[in-house]
């Protein structure tokens, strides 16, 4: 047991979770580090929001109404005054939430599915993925209106909403990677050793197929951010006061001309945090699909 | 009619026998796994393959039988068939595989699930793939003893270290943590034992274990092979395309053809005094690196077509010795010596 520094392979289970995890992001390109740093500062931003915003963000102060930038309000106030810097940083939240709950919610119902009818194909499969195939055709603003609609508007629908519409491409997505890992010779290795299918689909075949899940969930966290803000901006996503990027750019758009600062700002957040997440899925994407070469663009 | 035969013969005929080919083949004592007339089959676009057609062996306590054959004769479909494990569309429609006196295709899929890698494990050609790559050796090496004896994870690890040092691996304390990445094709061929040894299995499925080889490597793993048959009196059906592997480490040979097989009985009898055509020209087609050879003696032709296969003798259409009657009637096995079955209407064709 004393010997067992000479090399870098073993250590517990955690720890080499981590050296893995750190060996990866050394291989990301520089975009991407830099993104990975943009998203971890703004889930720490939705976390710590009531530490970080210098105002409560639905504080109205109206001797500050419509102030530009300065010392006390560093990005300047809104129409009541409330600050926009409190605002963004709470703003976080909604967007995050939109993002990565409604994003884990369609990996949730599509990996399932998917995986379900690529491990075990035949008609089970036809009917899942025709179904998919329904779902996947109605287009995302469309059935947010007609949910909005019908159950009215609010944060809970918009995730909904944007879980409906990703699952079937989460269920596409690990089906195809099922279908080529269940060729291979460990499945039939496992089917040997006397595992259940279930155990082989979750324990053998899934972490193996999961790859490509990951690196469209970044993609997807992305435009679910978008989605979230173009519901709110058109009033059918979160209702205010909740501070939300989407409801403070509608919020300002009448002011753009001379009050600038009260649309712009969230409009940058969304653009930064937008810009994050896709030049990180696309690093994880080089870093894991062989057939993508990174820092060559081919001549087509 | 007796004398059109007599003129084409080559020397005498082998009598059919009246049983069935189980009665023939099977030996004095009860064996560990006997296999009858299995028959699976697989329904593909262009029509029904049967891919083992009939095929009659068994393996006893403590012994290496080989099945040798050329690519796509069906000796892997007839591994997994003893498994009942045969992929899609493939399904076995006739026989009986009796493993320890209980015929396993009788068993419901729960059954089986105690018997695959408790009391038959299996290996493969392609230890690469064969290992899952994104968890380290330990954990798969003790997936069994999780699956079957209910090992902790822990528990699972150490059992995994004495079996890793039981095939040979070096440093096994430390290597347990290793990815299958990390380890040479030897390795993890030698890994893949291991787990497959981690149940004390009676029955070992070898296929073609050492093809991926260098064969430096592949003396070592069929040393080990061979050790754990000696050691541990655990059977192996070992199957191969190479002769030199059956002569070096099995006991008794089958020879497979076009999902039959043709030849079966004791290595040195077999090798020694081929019965059956395909036999002599398997032999005949084995490269001697101690001999000036100006050339191989190619079994001429190809192997027929498995959909629509011929009417008589599958192999008559290669078979310089056949006759009329071969294109006929559809030989089985037939004692020929003590022992030794061909699937040759003649005795000793020459």
């Amino acid at each position: 047991m004393t010997e067992q520094h000479h090399d870098g392979r073993h250590g517990d289970g955690r720890l080499s979770v981590l050296r893995r995890a750190l060996a990866l992001y050394g291989r990301l390109d520089t975009g991407a580090q830099l993104s990975l740093w943009i998203v971890v500062g703004v889930i720490t931003m939705a976390i710590a929001a009531p530490v970080l915003a210098p105002y409560d963000p639905a504080a109205q102060d109206y001797e500050a109404s419509l102030s530009g930038p300065s010392m006390e309000h560093p990005l300047g106030t809104d129409l009541t005054g409330r600050d926009i810097l409190s605002r963004l940083i709470f703003g976080t939240r909604a967007s995050l939430k939109v993002g990565l709950v409604a994003v884990g919610m369609a990996i949730a119902v599509g990996v399932p599915l998917g995986s379900f009818a690529g491990y075990v194909g035949g008609w089970t499969d036809e009917v899942i993925m025709r179904a998919m195939d329904v779902v996947i055709s109605i287009p995302a603003l469309v059935l947010g209106l007609a949910i909005v609609g019908t159950l009215g508007a609010g944060l809970i629908n918009v995730i909904a909403v944007v879980a409906i519409v990703y699952s079937p491409q989460y269920a596409r997505l690990i089906r195809g990677s099922v279908l080529s890992e269940k060729e291979e010779e460990y499945v039939t290795a496992a089917e040997n050793t006397g595992l259940r299918d279930t155990s082989i689909l979750v324990k053998h075949i899934l972490p193996n197929a999961m790859t490509p899940v990951l690196v469209q969930a970044t993609y997807h966290v992305a435009t679910a951010i978008i989605l979230e803000a173009s519901l709110s901006f058109l009033g059918l996503g979160v209702q205010p006061p909740t501070p939300t990027w989407g409801v403070m750019i509608s919020s300002g758009r009448q002011y753009l001309p001379a009050e600038w600062w009260i649309s712009t700002f969230p409009g940058l957040a969304i653009m930064v945090t937008v810009l994050a997440f896709n030049i990180l899925g696309d690093g994880l994407r080089d870093e894991f699909d062989p057939r993508s070469v990174t820092g060559q663009e081919g001549g087509a | 009619m007796s004398e059109e035969v007599a003129a084409e013969g080559h020397g005498p005929r082998t009598e059919p026998s009246d049983g069935s080919e189980a009665d023939l083949v099977s030996g004095a004592d009860e064996p560990l796994l006997s296999v009858e007339n299995l028959t699976t089959q697989f329904d593909t676009g262009e029509g029904v393959v049967r891919a083992v057609d009939g095929v009659t062996f068994e393996i006893r306590e403590g012994e290496i039988l080989g099945l040798v054959g050329e690519s796509g004769c069906g000796k892997s479909v007839t591994s997994r068939s003893l498994m009942s494990l045969v992929p899609s569309p493939g399904s076995i429609v006739d026989g009986r595989v009796e493993f320890q006196g209980e015929d396993l295709l009788e068993r419901s899929e729960e059954e089986l699930r105690q018997v695959r890698g408790q009391d038959i494990s299996m290996i493969f050609q392609e230890p690469m793939s064969a290992l899952n790559p994104v968890f380290d050796v330990g954990w798969q090496i003790g997936e069994p003893l999780r699956v079957h004896e209910n090992l902790s994870t822990a528990a699972s690890r150490t059992r995994a270290v004495e079996l890793m040092q039981r095939v040979g691996i070096p440093s096994a304390e430390d290597r347990v943590d290793a990815y299958p990445h990390q380890f040479s094709g030897g390795m993890r061929q030698r890994a893949m034992i291991a787990m497959a040894l981690a149940c004390e299995p009676d029955l070992l499925i070898a296929d073609e274990p050492t093809t991926s080889l260098d064969v430096t490597i592949e003396a070592q793993i069929l040393e080990i092979i061979e050790e754990l048959n000696e050691r541990q009196n655990m059977a192996v059906f070992l199957i191969t395309h190479d002769l030199g592997v059956v002569a070096e480490v099995c006991d008794r040979v089958a020879v497979m053809y076009a999902g039959r097989i043709v030849e079966y009985g004791d290595v040195v009898d077999v090798f020694t005094d081929p019965r059956h055509p395909y036999t002599k020209g398997l032999l005949d087609c084995v490269p001697d690196p101690r001999r000036q050879q100006e050339s191989f003696d190619p079994i001429e032709g190809q192997v027929p077509d498995l959909v629509s296969p011929p009417a008589g003798c599958n192999f008559a259409p290669r078979c310089p010795f056949a006759s009329r009657d071969c294109e006929r009637t559809d030989p089985s096995l037939r004692e020929v010596d003590d022992d030794h079955y061909s699937a040759c209407i003649w005795e000793d064709p020459s």
